[in-house]
């Protein structure tokens, strides 16, 4: 059973990246282009992991994980935090909100891949 | 506004290299009897339904409708002086695809496709016929033919006719 | 590493999206009292192009982004004012950003480096002016030590002037030739932070500020983090994570839900890969469904005439199908219909940047951008357009001084308008500037030579300005004035299929109106005939139509005719001697005139008769001949023939010509 990710992102060309680069290593991937379609769309499918950008929109990458780590269902799913931002205050928030781990952009997709089988398997 | 249906492909080599292509169709105009590359050749058919077209020399006749394109009709009869001219059922139009432009010349009759080997082929002398020898491929000779092959991308594009020139202003 | 570049088209787009909703905002944003909804669009759209750039290894695009989402995330926060030099700045790069992306796109010359890092350090400058200068001057010292060549000092002292910034302000001026030497290999995500390592070899720390978190490596005071690399690290025990549970462990309440969801999932994935409700189509693709659809019409109305002499039923059923296959043209042409927002949202750039140049206040203002045009018409209207709001903002709105004398407010407004009349689409220039000046427009082609008289109606004496070599301008400046242009204006709309029409008050400012068909693809059409020749005349040039008696035809010596028509004499034109042709109707009185009206000025055309009104689909004589004299196209009638749709335009301008002399 291929497991499910949701890539949250407001670049198309990055979450295609992402998308193109989970199913060709055997992921599903449900996308969402900010964190108030990510937290739509993590309530529509359970997801067994979550990318998520910080800076969107509507709704942040932070907001999204904090608003996840209310629900039941999401208290243990890892989220990994895709950001630009690798300064240790952005880390700490991350931590703080619920975060599972945070991996640095730009990335290329094999590290990607290879994050992600880290995580989930 | 539609592609050319069945475009038949221009052969480059034929256009440039030894200016010899294989076969040719030959149709007469006035006295003599031409030549013209068959790779140049779209179609043939009758001539009917032209519409005129304002302040054009007397031998652009029109343009008509191919299958939704505009296509102009020149008749060459008129261009080369061959007497007067009638259009009736046996008035033939053959129909030319050269520098991606279709357009239609009226000729005196289709005779036949015709091939010739190279050495059938020579240089057309100065006086040739009523044709610019600057729109002559050679002389070709079939048995007891001689036929004027004729360069019709070059002529169809010179400022002669004046189809694809500049507006008319 | 996998080859990206599959990705870079989206990217492309995405970025000019981004752009393009960044400049917007800029323009219209108030720099004394920024909404942070303006603000916040502008920070991200760099943030998103750097994000992109950098995962696709355009370095000097994420370069220049960068400094340009530093800058903002300091406004959007409120750190920093914004500034009408700020938003300059930020117009600039994101011209060289677009230029960046052309050179990728193989559609640009090359960007120099020396530009992108010269716009970095005026962007560096707004945040900490001293310490970049500092920075500055520290490490121009630096070199004249370390670097024995010296390359770098001369190239400092004699660094020009960057060449796209050329009309940017001087705080560019700055060494670039030293900065660039300190461009490190490690990537542009470093450099803000490789510079202050620099610096803080050379100057004691406590004189060096440095910006932004990324200054501090990050690797030496990370929180107490679990798993951590560069580029990844985790907060909770790796051995925690599902892919180190044994799957029973690993599954929670909610996972059971995937089984069950799998297939909607997968397809609400790939529904959402598609994205959002549009699709992008090539624009030949398209063409190539209007090309077949409009042979459906031509056949569906041989059809028709064919099958009115037979079976009623079978032409009922023939009608219907003319209804839908109308319907199934509409729908296709529609697919090519833009708004014309595409063309007005080019507009403040260029309103803001001249009237900078020319000292004036000016206000756009736009209206009806969601009205739709076709895209070979939306593309051939942006230059006319252009021509005519530079040439408003020059010769029609004036200087603050003179229309506050003139009891004007001081800002001058420009209006674009783009609205549905009839079967056309109108869009309008108007300003509230000085307005055209007849007296001076008739003496100025008196001048010239051209014959005009005083009682030449209004609209025909404004039209004049789109007369060749023809300007007022008192002064000529290098915005407008020279005089080319106006002519070529009115020769590309009429080369649309449209005309233009003038109105103007002197002192209150100018309307200048396009007229466009809504398509380049179909019109509707009169056709009258001429001999056994048919030909279309455009609907929207026709007022009326009328039979004359032979008393309302006067000959005027070297003028040609005239007709009478409710007490007005109109020149008349008899379209059998324009296309040389043996006429049915000998005598004015015996055919129909139609009477015609283009650019104000009104003609009277002579045929034989009226045949009828049809939509025609608009066929390219051009394609395979050449434009012809009075002739702006061909159609294909219901019997197959060929039709020559008339150059309405054209003619009426020909015997204004003869009439005015």
């Amino acid at each position: 059973m291929a497991k499910t990710i949701l890539a949250v992102d407001d670049s198309v060309s990055i979450r295609k990246m992402v998308l193109f680069t989970l199913r060709r290593g055997g992921y599903d991937v449900v996308e969402a282009v900010d964190g108030q379609d990510g937290l739509e769309k993590a309530l529509k499918y359970q997801v067994n992991l979550v990318l998520t950008d910080q800076n969107m929109p509507r709704m942040d990458g932070l907001t999204l994980i904090h608003s996840l780590r209310e629900l039941t269902n999401y208290h243990a799913v890892p989220i990994l935090m895709l950001t630009t931002e690798s300064s240790d205050e952005m880390k700490s928030k991350g931590r703080a909100v619920g975060a599972t781990g945070w991996l640095v952009k730009p990335f290329d997709p094999s590290r990607l891949l290879d994050v992600v089988r880290k995580v989930i398997g | 506004m539609s592609q050319p249906l069945n475009p038949i492909p221009v052969n480059p080599s034929a256009a440039h290299a030894g200016r010899i292509a294989n076969e040719f169709l030959t149709f007469r105009l006035g006295k003599e009897e031409y030549g013209i590359e068959i790779l140049k050749v779209q179609e043939i058919r009758g001539y009917d339904a032209i519409t005129r077209i304002a302040n054009v020399p007397e031998f652009i006749k029109g343009v008509v409708n191919l299958r939704g394109i505009i296509v102009p009709i020149i008749d060459l009869r008129i261009k080369f002086n061959l007497g007067t001219v009638e259009y009736n059922q046996f008035t033939v139009v053959i129909i030319l695809n050269v520098s991606g432009r279709v357009m239609g010349i009226v000729v005196d009759g289709v005779s036949d496709v015709i091939t010739l080997a190279a050495e059938q082929v020579r240089p057309a002398p100065d006086f040739a016929a009523d044709l610019d020898t600057e729109y002559i491929i050679g002389l070709g000779t079939v048995d007891e033919r001689m036929l004027i092959l004729m360069d019709i991308e070059a002529l169809m594009c010179s400022a002669e006719i004046g189809l694809t020139g500049p507006d008319i202003h | 590493m996998d080859d990206l570049s599959e990705f870079h088209d989206v990217f492309f787009d995405e970025a000019t999206e981004h752009l393009d909703g960044m400049e917007s905002l800029l323009l219209s944003i108030d720099v004394n009292a920024p909404d942070t909804e303006q603000l916040n669009p502008i920070f991200r759209a760099a943030h998103s192009i750097k994000g992109g750039a950098a995962m696709f290894g355009f370095q000097d695009i994420t370069e220049l982004t960068h400094e340009m989402e530093t800058v903002f995330d300091r406004v959007r926060k409120g750190q920093m004012p914004l500034s009408k030099d700020l938003v300059d700045v930020f117009l600039i790069s994101g011209d060289l950003l677009r230029a960046m992306l052309a050179v990728r796109k193989d559609d640009g010359d090359e960007v120099p480096q020396e530009d992108v890092t010269a716009l970095c350090v005026r962007l560096r400058l707004f945040l900490e002016p001293e310490a970049v200068a500092d920075e500055i001057s520290v490490t121009v010292a630096a070199h004249q030590v370390k670097v024995s060549s010296s390359d770098a000092v001369q190239a400092a002292s004699a660094a020009p002037p960057p060449s796209s910034l050329a009309k940017g302000k001087s705080s560019a001026a700055v060494p670039e030739a030293t900065v660039k030497r300190r461009k490190t290999k490690k990537g542009v995500e470093k450099s803000l932070s490789a510079v202050a390592a620099e610096i803080s070899t050379i100057a004691p720390a406590d004189q060096v500020k440095v910006s932004g978190n990324e200054a501090v490596p990050s690797s030496l005071t990370s929180p107490s983090a679990v798993e951590e690399k560069n580029d990844f690290g985790l907060f909770v025990d790796p051995a925690t994570l599902p892919a180190n549970l044994p799957e029973a462990a690993a599954m929670r309440p909610g996972d059971i839900k995937i089984d069950e969801l799998k297939g909607v999932t997968k397809a609400e994935a790939t529904h959402s890969a598609t994205d959002a409700s549009s699709i992008r189509v090539s624009v030949q693709k398209v063409d190539q469904l209007i090309n077949l659809v409009g042979e459906l019409v031509i056949t569906q109305a041989i059809l028709a005439e064919a099958a009115s002499r037979a079976d009623p039923k079978l032409y009922q059923a023939l009608s219907q199908l003319e209804r839908n296959t109308r319907d199934l043209q509409e729908s296709a042409m529609s697919i090519r219909m833009l708004p014309m927002s595409f063309v007005f949202g080019r507009f403040p750039r260029v309103v803001r940047d001249l009237a900078d140049k020319l000292n004036k206040q000016v206000e756009l203002k736009t209206e009806g951008e969601g009205t739709e045009l076709d895209k070979g018409l939306i593309e051939r209207i942006v230059d006319p357009l252009t021509h005519l709001v530079r040439n408003s903002l020059d010769h029609g709105i004036e200087l603050p001084a003179v229309r506050q004398a003139a009891g004007k407010p001081a800002k001058g407004t420009i209006t674009l308008r783009a609205f549905h009349r009839g079967g056309n689409v109108m869009v309008e220039v108007s300003d509230d500037g000085a307005g055209l000046n007849r007296e001076r427009l008739l003496s100025r082609a008196r001048e010239r030579g051209a014959s005009v008289s005083d009682s030449m109606s209004d609209q025909e004496v404004f039209q004049l300005i789109f007369e060749a070599g023809f300007s007022t301008a008192e002064k000529i400046t290098d915005v407008s004035g020279r005089g080319v242009g106006m002519d070529v204006v009115r020769r590309n709309i009429r080369e649309m299929g449209g005309n233009v029409e003038i109105s103007s008050n002197l002192g209150a400012g100018t309307c200048i109106s396009i007229r466009l068909p809504l398509t380049l693809a179909i019109l509707d059409g009169m056709s009258v005939a001429v001999g056994k020749e048919v030909f279309i005349i455009p609907l929207t040039y026709i007022i009326e139509s009328l039979r004359p008696t032979a008393a309302d035809v006067k000959a005027v010596s070297g003028k040609g005719k005239v007709v009478r028509v409710r007490g007005e004499y109109l020149p008349l034109i008899s379209l059998h001697e324009v296309f040389n042709l043996r006429p049915d109707a000998p005598e004015v009185h015996e055919g129909m005139v139609v009477i015609l009206e283009s650019e104000g000025r009104k003609t009277a055309m002579f045929v034989d008769a009226l045949v009828g009104q049809h939509q025609v689909v608009i066929k390219s004589l051009e394609r395979n001949f050449r434009r012809a004299q009075s002739v702006s196209g061909a159609t294909i009638m219901g019997d197959g023939r060929v039709a020559l749709i008339l150059d309405v335009a054209e003619l009426v301008g020909t015997t204004a010509g003869a009439t005015a002399k």
